[in-house]
């Protein structure tokens, strides 16, 4: 470090943390999302008044106050608008999306295929646990079709939906999958998910030890992609096509320029818009 | 034979222009009106058409006067109709009587419409399309405008100037064909007795503007300060969002398309809470979507302003009409107690202060402003005075990193209830926006306490926030103890019927709300001091706007009430009856 | 892709005292940084039996961090990603499995889960010093080992006094509630 500068210590994973307890049961893998994304802006040294943690309702969503960053606890489903409006108003700010699997697909399926498409700088990082935690256990789109519940005795019967072919096909710029078991892995995911532009997308398998408790045995069936990522969308395509979804890694590195209309950069004053209408 | 008739001149008259299958009858009522603002003359150009894409059939409907105008006339003086196909479709839209002149497509001339048929208007048919193919390029709306020029008195100057700007982008034999349209429609016109010719205009063109509404509002809102809209399409709002997006650009904002409402209204909360102004504009099916993200907004304390350019309802309803009937939903339709702001143009010209104003209350109060426009308004066309300059600017009360040692409280329960809101990148005061219920930090919190602090600072600072004059527009003979309470579109008809009433034994007063919420009910009951007979207008078909008052306004006595849903515009002779016919004193 | 954290049976070279030190200090500050989390979900979740517990491990490990800062007071320490320490797993081996948590657990349940813990940090420095050729590195990694061994005893004459509970302790007679 050069003598000559003035040096700010610098900023370790705790810095991040809020002194706000979570209110997740022990046990959750959403603990270990929290630790890596710590982890994350750690390692790039964001200061913590240039980020900011959006999400929408959920176990999940409960993230934004947890982190010592600006944060928006938005309405169910809305998150990836929120985040683009924010995103697109402030391109300087690191913009980090947080959504459950119902939240994040379901009632916020059209948003992420239009934000994938969109292409705008964002991070979205998805807590998959299939389940939706916080009313109780019913089953969301990435729900196992036979798994049963009190609204779908038996089960859904309905194939799940599969986040990163969704992902794929709208053009999400960047796709992974981790799992909360492996918070380090987790925290280099994410930590390339925000360096790589545009709409980056990281699938975590998040246990629910509360109403998902078959999914302790997760540790035993994740197993990490043993390919490079692609920056080929049908080479890409084509290992969808056989993913079991417990691969891990990142899959897809796309090239596409972020979608950011420029702001700031004025050629005219308010008057010269008047007189338009001048006669 | 027809005889000439030395007619005065009038002070304002107005033209119809109908036409279909591509025969350009509103460019041609757009040229119409920017050659009579040339002219010195002011004008309000309204359209109407068929449900077709292209090809349908339009009526442009143009009055133009010596002094601005802002509501539809009782009647109208001169129907030009290049072809008959579907008229019918306006009939109620268009009022004519015997004084009025109705020329016609000769080449149809037993397809005359009813309504025109049994109307005793004088009619006289001119073949459009024979004429039109005498010119090599020649087109029937040209010769339209030709005879309309001619038969009103538009010096022929002006009607050229406007011919040749707006067809000069097509090139210049396009130029030229179109001349020589105008110039045959005015030989055509030749000892036509005219129906009205208008006085000599004598405005400025200096200090006037020609623009719709949605324009109007458009410029309010960047005037105020607004730098980013999301946007997605919907009749009859929609031209805001396609005026902004360039306009935006220019100064240094922008513009995202969203994927749908419920996108738009999140967007436009992101980029609020970012600390830029931000806005977006939708209509009735549209602002439902929105209600619950409003919600989230005036819970967080984001300040966001939506325009709903209200539109027939209920459901998709009549899109491209006006009504008055989004009043409920606007003011009732969000969960929970939450307060907001409501506020409302009467005219085009108050498309831009109002939307102005908007963006001011919404900044300094933190919560979302709707601003209820309509489709009369905004997509009607005027020559207007230049708005004056006004200092309604976006201020937000912003907070600033806090001493060592002091934590930033985000929703700190401060006496005016506006707790100064951090802006992302100020270090120091980094906080999560909540739609939960939270303590003045902002951490959620279900606990009563909180919720009581929450709710009363969330109320207190609309309810006690100084709105200045601004809360209506009042006019009339201030003497009157006949009042007319109205509000938004109905004001234009009740301002002309009132100047009407002036030289008669009746006369009236008028209020037109432009502040709905919160309400002012002190205002209100201190102007309605003294009056006697009121009488309650409003283009519903329930009553919202008395319901309203009733609710609101505490107001308990009889009233009069002119309440009638769209699609049908409220024309001055509706409240010039009303008043002359209703009860004496 | 490449596992992160290195598979098991990659060599676990470290062979300069600055890394090793990097290791050691992490590994330490996580596992004082997991059992402080540990404490803090237990307090939130009424558990106040497990919260001290956990405290205390956490307040011990503390110490031994406090112990490394000082051993690497005149060293420049390299800054190693999160995902580039050379832990042979998932994660610090000293950091206590956290996903094994529950609301209800049993000083039993923490302190097994604890020496599980301590043994995975017994191996890992014990594998250190097999597999470097720095005498130093090896050195301080055995002295670290022992240490952990220590704690292992120490755990266990702990343990002795919580033994497993009976089937049940888990049994909730409340259901899940409903928060948003």
């Amino acid at each position: 470090m050069s003598m000559d500068t003035v040096c700010k210590p610098e900023l370790v994973a705790r810095d991040y943390k809020s002194d706000i307890k979570p209110v997740w049961c022990p046990g959750c893998g959403d603990y270990s999302v929290l630790s890596s994304i710590t982890k994350a802006l750690a390692e790039l040294q964001l200061p913590p008044e240039d980020v900011a943690v959006i999400s929408g309702i959920g176990c999940s969503s409960r993230i934004p106050a947890y982190v010592d960053c600006y944060g928006f606890h938005g309405v169910h489903g809305r998150s990836l608008p929120l985040a683009t409006g924010l995103k697109v108003a402030r391109p300087d700010l690191t913009v980090l999306v947080a959504s459950g699997d119902g939240d994040g697909f379901s009632i916020g399926g059209n948003h992420f295929m239009h934000a994938a498409r969109r292409n705008v700088d964002l991070t979205y990082i998805v807590m998959d646990n299939r389940v939706y935690g916080m009313t109780k256990g019913q089953p969301s789109p990435t729900t196992e079709p036979d798994w049963d519940s009190a609204l779908a005795p038996g089960g859904t019967g309905i194939s799940p939906f599969r986040p990163l072919v969704i992902a794929l096909a709208a053009g999400a710029n960047f796709i992974a999958r981790g799992f909360a078991g492996d918070p380090n892995g987790t925290a280099k995911l994410i930590t390339e998910a925000i360096r790589h532009p545009g709409f980056s997308f990281v699938e975590l398998l998040s246990p629910c030890i509360t109403f998902r408790p078959d999914q302790k045995n997760w540790k035993t069936q994740v197993h990490d992609a043993v390919v490079d990522p692609t920056d080929d969308m049908g080479r890409a395509a084509r290992r969808l096509m056989t993913d079991d979804g417990f691969n891990t890694g990142v899959l897809f590195t796309g090239e596409r320029a972020p979608y950011q209309p420029p702001v700031g950069q004025a050629t005219a004053t308010v008057s010269d818009l008047e007189e338009r209408f001048a006669l | 034979m027809i005889e000439s008739e030395q007619k005065p001149a009038v002070q304002s008259l107005s033209v119809v222009l109908t036409g279909s299958g591509g025969s350009g009858v509103i460019t041609a009522g757009t040229i119409l009106l920017e050659a009579a603002a040339k002219a010195g003359w002011y004008g309000l150009m309204t359209r109407s058409v068929g449900p077709q894409i292209r090809g349908g059939e339009a009526a442009a409907l143009i009055r133009l006067s010596t002094t601005p105008v802002s509501a539809q006339p009782d009647r109208h003086d001169l129907l030009i109709a290049l072809d008959w196909l579907n008229v019918q479709r306006f009939a109620d839209e268009m009022p004519l009587d015997q004084h009025s002149l109705v020329i016609g497509n000769s080449a149809q001339s037993d397809d005359v419409p009813e309504f025109i048929a049994s109307s005793h208007v004088r009619r006289y048919d001119l073949d459009f399309k024979f004429m039109a193919k005498a010119i090599d390029g020649g087109r029937p709306n040209m010769i339209a405008l030709g005879c309309v020029g001619k038969l009103i008195g538009l010096p022929d100057a002006a009607l050229d100037a406007a011919v040749e700007q707006s067809i000069a982008k097509r090139g210049p034999d396009a130029v030229a064909a179109s001349a020589a349209g105008v110039a045959a429609g005015r030989k055509a016109m030749t000892d036509m007795p005219t129906p009205a010719t208008l006085a000599p205009g004598t405005a400025d063109a200096d200090g006037r503007w020609l623009i719709s509404g949605n324009e109007a509002a458009g410029m309010g809102a960047v005037r105020g300060g607004v730098r980013f809209v999301a946007a997605y399409p919907i009749t009859p709002a929609t031209e805001i969002l396609e005026w902004m997006a360039p306009a935006l650009a220019k100064v240094g904002g922008n513009l995202v398309q969203a994927e749908d409402e419920l996108a738009s209204i999140n967007m436009t909360i992101g980029g609020s809470f970012g600390g830029t102004p931000s806005l977006t504009a939708t209509s009735g099916p549209g602002l439902a979507l929105m209600t619950e993200a409003i919600g989230l907004a005036v819970a967080s304390e984001v300040p966001i302003v939506v325009v709903d350019v209200m539109r027939g309802g209920p459901s998709t309803g009549i899109p491209a009409k006006s009504e008055q009937s989004d009043l409920n939903m606007a003011i009732n339709g969000l969960p929970g107690d939450a307060p907001h702001i409501v506020v409302a143009p009467n005219s085009i010209s108050d498309c831009l202060f109002t939307t102005q104003w908007a963006v001011h209350l919404a900044e300094a109060i933190q919560t979302p402003a709707l601003v209820l426009s309509d489709q009369s308004l905004g997509q009607a066309k005027a020559v207007i005075e230049r708005p004056a300059d006004l200092a309604f600017m976006a201020r937000r009360l912003t907070a600033e990193t806090p001493e060592a040692g002091a934590r930033y409280n985000r929703y700190a329960d401060v006496a005016s209830g506006i707790s100064p809101m951090a802006v992302p990148g100020t270090p120091g005061c980094a906080y999560t926006a909540d739609g939960l219920e939270h303590s003045p930090r902002g951490t959620p919190s279900s606990q009563a306490g909180d919720h009581l602090v929450q709710l009363e600072k969330r109320h207190r600072k609309t309810a006690d926030f100084d709105y200045g004059d601004h809360w209506a527009d009042s006019g009339g003979d201030g003497d009157s103890d006949t009042v007319i309470l109205t509000w938004g579109s109905c004001t234009g008809a009740v301002r002309e019927a009132l100047a009407q009433l002036d030289e008669g034994a009746r006369s009236a007063r008028y209020i037109s709300l432009r502040l709905l919420m919160p309400a002012p009910k002190e205002q209100l009951i201190a102007a309605l001091e003294g009056a006697e007979r009121l009488i309650v207008v409003e283009q519903t078909h329930s009553g919202q706007f008395l319901s309203y008052l009733r609710a609101h306004t505490g107001l308990t006595r009889d009233v009069e009430h002119w309440c009638h849903p769209g699609p049908l515009p409220l024309r001055p002779g509706d409240i010039r009856q009303l008043i002359l016919e209703g009860e004496s004193s | 892709m490449k596992p992160t954290n290195a598979s098991p049976t990659e060599n676990l070279n470290i062979n300069n005292i600055e890394e090793f030190l990097a290791h050691a200090r992490a590994m330490e500050r996580e596992a004082a940084d997991q059992y402080a989390e540990l404490a803090e979900q237990m307090e939130v979740h009424n558990n106040r039996e497990v919260a001290e517990l956990f405290a205390r491990l956490s307040a011990i490990e503390g110490k031994h961090v406090d112990k490394i800062v000082e051993k690497a007071a005149n060293r420049d320490l390299p800054h190693l990603a999160p995902w580039d320490f050379k832990w042979q797993g998932d994660g610090a081996p000293e950091s206590a499995a956290a996903m094994e948590a529950h609301y209800m657990m049993t000083p039993h349940h923490a302190l097994t889960m604890a020496l599980d813990a301590e043994q995975r940090a017994a191996d890992f420095y014990r594998r250190v010093a097999d597999e470097t050729d720095d005498p130093q590195v090896k050195t301080m990694s055995l002295e670290m080992a022992a240490e952990e061994v220590e704690h292992i005893a120490w755990l266990k004459d702990w343990l002795k006094k919580y033994p497993e509970p009976d089937v049940g302790w888990d049994d909730d007679l409340d259901p899940p509630m409903l928060q948003e």
